[in-house]
């Protein structure tokens, strides 16, 4: 058992570790003639203290942050199950070409001339989505899945709206199994999100799909493979229903590990997809962000992509197009997140054609394998998925009153994160596990392992999981209490005296 | 290269397990006609010194300047170890902190970073950040119409046109559209020109602070307005400018966004940066993105959770506040990390220094012939914007020839309305050897 460092020690704040005088790092100071500054800014403007950030050492700034890291789970430590989330290895070479001087130092004014090979790596990097995809234009602007999500249906209103059919097609819909940003995003951009029912195998429903049907809708919201993993066996009869109707085709891409080089949303007959750089190629989560949601879609979508559109040019230069009089606007305050872009392109120019394939294959064997190894442990309400398979704790909840939280919990102290816990929301007691291709045949059976045992000790000692975890920095948090007694920063004690 | 650690006899044995001869065996239900036959059109695997290779040679391709741009992205210095850290994997190989014992590393940074927005913006709650600076204003609109259940948003025209392109789009999305208010001839909001464009059905209005052209708005008569109409203001900030000046809830804004960039961030063309979002505490409840609060374990040691998640997309689907799922955490650790490191007074030398170096080439500048500031009379912080006889592409040429980046071109923005001419950015990395460059290049 991989219990984890500094297992029930608090750190203080950093505005706790400061002391009036310290200095940190040293910067550049002015070498002009200077003025006194309320010659230069008139006083009624100047604020009479700055702001009151901590005044600690540098060394103390480092070992503060680094005793921090060491509450997190990561990648580099363990497997990351996270379902939907393809938590898989983040290479290290792509940590270095994305500080390459040319990339990280450039200012997004910088004149086109000055940004070549910004500007086609960026147009090599839409030509490979766009190739995986099976899509005509690829935007890299959106800033994460769910600003892509927010193209797709402003680039559905778009064309509806050039159609004549803007004021009619008012309805998005989407799986009762869908991720939250889908009916998030549609419901932001000013669309009636309406869910419709999965059948018996998770999929969707068929008659649902056909009911809902009508010239109203503006298109379907459908991940795939689904959120349980399913690949969507009707996705052609799905696709011509959509159509016949009207309306478009959107595809989540998050689920794409599983299909890539082996199938193309494109030829399934989505309209748009969206990537996940952040999922897909590899790109790291940095606790939260930052990720990169590309849009690609087919060439009746085209002139609405948002602008500016990265191009090659006759001359074989490349550039920013903004004149695009169709285009339904901007999402990104310049061309999106271009560091996240040189970590997806290398990664991808390092698998290649063949790797890539590869890369979505292995997904797939990886959770067959760990799904053949838990089977009989946990219930598989809908069997097996291809990059990730949706397991129920509710046998297990049944027999020994342990719930999937307490699951989770005790997963932490075996030194795994937890899968995704009660999603997708037509599972019970959902366990999503999504494996990914990175981790070893080892560090499988190696979960599986601490899976089975605690499900032993559901068994013969349940309140060791009910009241887990043990061995983390805390135990079990009062969220209940953070929501009631809001406390969303550190109260300084001049504040709280006063 | 790939990242599959298989051995073939690793391999083998699994799909015995599984009980497959074949992986493909596993796509059975993908329909046989959507099998794609042959290879991707891509060029095939490169190792990875190959790649590291190319990767140079694209890098190579970009030049890089001496830098005068701003316009929301600024070239400042970032210590070497904000990078250090924000290198540790335990950071970056993360995901967002949604089992709050095993991430009280990434939960407690974002309760740091929230303070610090609140301090730098002198408001009462701030989140765990958005995309960039102009989402973040996007979203405060958004917020701002369900707020005051109004309709219409209203901006200065001198707000940044990117803020404002980005911000319509929402908008557009809702049926709505941005509407402009214009400005004086001061380069600043006047307030009786904002007043009869407010009415009882207006949202809020957005303004910038400095504005795009680096002056500095008189926030206090513009809130008064604002508020009498039952509107919010929304304030996008300079966040090295807020360092110096007044801050914006001190003077009244209910709603506070910024690029964070140059705190921590590279320019990175463009991203990923880190869009700071701050509010009063009684708007709390409405607020877009993740939200993280203080509490107890079980064993009443204090720790960290994602809080208020009622307002967001995994519970409340098409009742959230916002789609925003994945923000820019990575990028929020820099800029904590950053203004650690600087602290209080570092901080307030940085945008001193800004603030000198670019006073000192608005001194040099008044003798130069063909060249003239834009706003003559208006305060300005660290950025400022001079009208050019020449056209301003082809000084930017110039300055190119020069190793020099001068500014960023007006004429780029129609909707700024003004007249061509540059936009001048300085930090405290620009030298007075520099500056004196910059101005040898304006003169021609």
């Amino acid at each position: 058992m991989a219990g984890f460092p500094l297992k029930g020690e608090t750190t203080p704040t950093i505005f706790e570790k400061s002391e009036p005088g310290r200095r940190g790092t040293q910067m550049t100071r002015s070498d002009v003639d200077t003025r006194p500054l309320d010659e230069l800014v008139p006083a009624r403007h100047l604020r009479a203290e700055p702001p009151r950030l901590p005044e600690v050492p540098e060394s103390e700034v480092v070992r503060h942050y680094t005793e921090l890291s060491l509450k997190n789970h990561h990648v580099d430590r363990a497997l990351y199950p996270l379902g939907s989330c393809t938590m898989k290895y983040n290479p290290k070479v792509n940590e270095d070409t994305c500080r390459l001087e040319g990339f990280a130092g450039l200012h997004p004014f910088t004149p086109q001339a000055s940004a070549q090979g910004a500007l086609q790596l960026m147009y090599e990097l839409a030509e490979m989505l766009k190739e995986i995809a099976g899509m005509d234009e690829v935007t890299l602007q959106p800033a994460a899945g769910a600003q892509g999500e927010m193209t797709g249906v402003l680039l559905m209103r778009a064309y509806h709206i050039a159609n004549g059919e803007g004021d009619k097609r008012r309805r998005i819909l989407f799986p009762d199994s869908a991720h939250g940003t889908n009916p998030a995003t549609a419901a932001m951009a000013g669309f009636d999100a309406e869910e419709i029912p999965s059948n018996a195998s998770g999929c969707v429903d068929l008659e649902a799909l056909r009911d809902n049907l009508d010239d109203t809708v503006a298109g379907l919201m459908l991940t795939n493979p689904n959120t349980l993993g399913v690949f969507e066996s009707d996705i052609l009869e799905i696709s011509r229903l959509v159509h016949e109707a009207g309306g478009l085709m959107y595809m989540d891409g998050a689920n794409l590990n599983a299909l890539m080089g082996v199938t193309r949303p494109g030829d399934m007959g989505y309209d748009i997809v969206h990537f996940n750089l952040h999922k897909t190629f590899s790109t790291p989560h940095g606790g939260g962000g930052p990720g990169s949601g590309p849009v690609g879609v087919k060439e009746h979508l085209a002139p609405y992509l948002p602008v500016p559109k990265v191009v090659r040019r006759e001359d074989g230069s490349y550039g920013l197009d903004w004149d695009r009089p169709e285009s339904f606007g901007k999402l990104h305050g310049f061309y999106g997140n271009f560091g996240v872009m040189v970590r997806a392109y290398t990664y991808m120019r390092m698998l290649g054609r063949r790797g890539i394939r590869e890369t979505a294959e292995a997904s797939v064997l990886n959770n067959a394998y760990l799904t053949a190894l838990l089977k009989d442990d946990f219930d598989l309400p809908y069997g097996r998925g291809m990059h990730e398979s949706v397991f129920s704790g509710t046998s297990l909840k049944k027999r020994t009153d342990i719930k999937t939280m307490d699951v989770a919990k005790r997963l932490l102290d075996y030194g795994f994160h937890a899968p995704t816990v009660y999603f997708p929301l037509n599972v019970p007691e959902a366990l999503m596990t999504e494996p990914t291709e990175t981790e070893t045949k080892q560090e499988l059976e190696r979960y599986a392992a601490a899976m089975q045992s605690i499900v032993r000790e559901a068994e013969t000692d349940p309140e060791l999981v009910a009241t887990a975890p043990h061995t983390t920095p805390v135990s079990r948090l009062d969220e209940g209490r953070a929501a009631r007694q809001l406390d969303l920063k550190w109260s300084f004690p001049e504040d709280t005296d006063a | 290269m790939s990242f599959i650690p298989h051995s073939e006899a690793d391999r083998r044995e699994m799909l015995d397990r599984i009980g497959v001869s074949d992986v493909r065996d596993l796509y059975d239900d993908v329909p046989e006609e959507l099998i794609l036959e042959g290879d991707l059109g891509i060029p095939e695997a490169l190792s990875e010194w190959e790649a590291v290779r190319e990767l140079n040679r694209l890098a190579g391709e970009n030049r890089s300047l001496v830098c005068f741009a701003g316009a929301g992205q600024y070239d400042h210095h970032v210590p070497a170890a904000v990078d250090h850290l924000i290198r540790r994997s335990e950071f970056y190989t993360a995901y967002t902190p949604y089992q709050p014992e095993v991430s009280q590393g990434t939960l407690q940074v974002i309760y740091e970073f929230q303070t610090m927005v609140c301090e730098l913006t002198g408001m009462d709650v701030a989140n765990a950040s958005m995309y960039d600076g102009p989402s973040a204003a996007a979203e405060a609109a958004v917020m701002s119409r369900a707020v005051t259940r109004r309709g219409r948003v209203l901006a200065a025209r001198t707000v940044h046109p990117h803020y404002r392109k980005v911000t319509d789009t929402y908008l557009r999305g809702l049926g709505g559209k941005l509407e402009l208010v214009p400005a004086g001839p001061d380069g600043l909001v006047d307030p009786e020109a904002l007043s009869a464009a407010l009415d009882g059905d207006t949202a809020c209005f957005l303004v910038q602070y400095p504005n795009f052209f680096g002056c500095i708005e008189e926030l206090e008569p513009i809130a008064e307005v604002v508020h009498e109409a039952g509107a919010l203001l929304v304030v996008a900030a300079d966040p090295v400018a807020l360092v110096l000046l007044r801050s914006p809830g001190e003077l009244g804004a209910d709603i506070v966004v910024a690029e964070g960039q140059p705190f921590g961030n590279a320019p990175s063309f463009g991203g990923p940066v880190v869009g700071l979002f701050a509010a009063r505490q009684k708007l709390v409840r409405k607020m877009p993105g993740r939200i993280v609060g203080a509490t107890v374990d079980t064993e009443d040691r204090r720790g960290y959770v994602l809080t208020l998640q009622t307002r967001e997309q995994q519970i409340r689907r098409a009742k959230a506040t916002s789609n925003i799922c994945t923000n820019q955490g990575l990028n929020a650790l820099a800029a904590t990390i950053h203004l650690s490191l600087l602290g209080r007074e570092g901080l307030r030398e940085v945008a001193e220094s800004s603030v000198q170096n670019a006073h000192y080439a608005w001194r040099r500048l008044q003798d130069v012939d063909g060249v003239t500031p834009l706003f003559p009379d208006t305060p300005f912080a660290r950025e400022f914007a001079i009208a050019t006889r020449e056209n301003s592409r082809s000084i930017l040429e110039r300055g190119f020839e020069a190793g020099i980046l001068a500014g960023v071109s007006l004429s780029r923005f129609a909707s700024l309305e003004a007249p061509d001419g540059l936009l001048l950015a300085f930090t405290e990395k620009r030298s007075r050897e520099e500056i004196d460059r910059l101005v040898d290049v304006l003169a021609g």
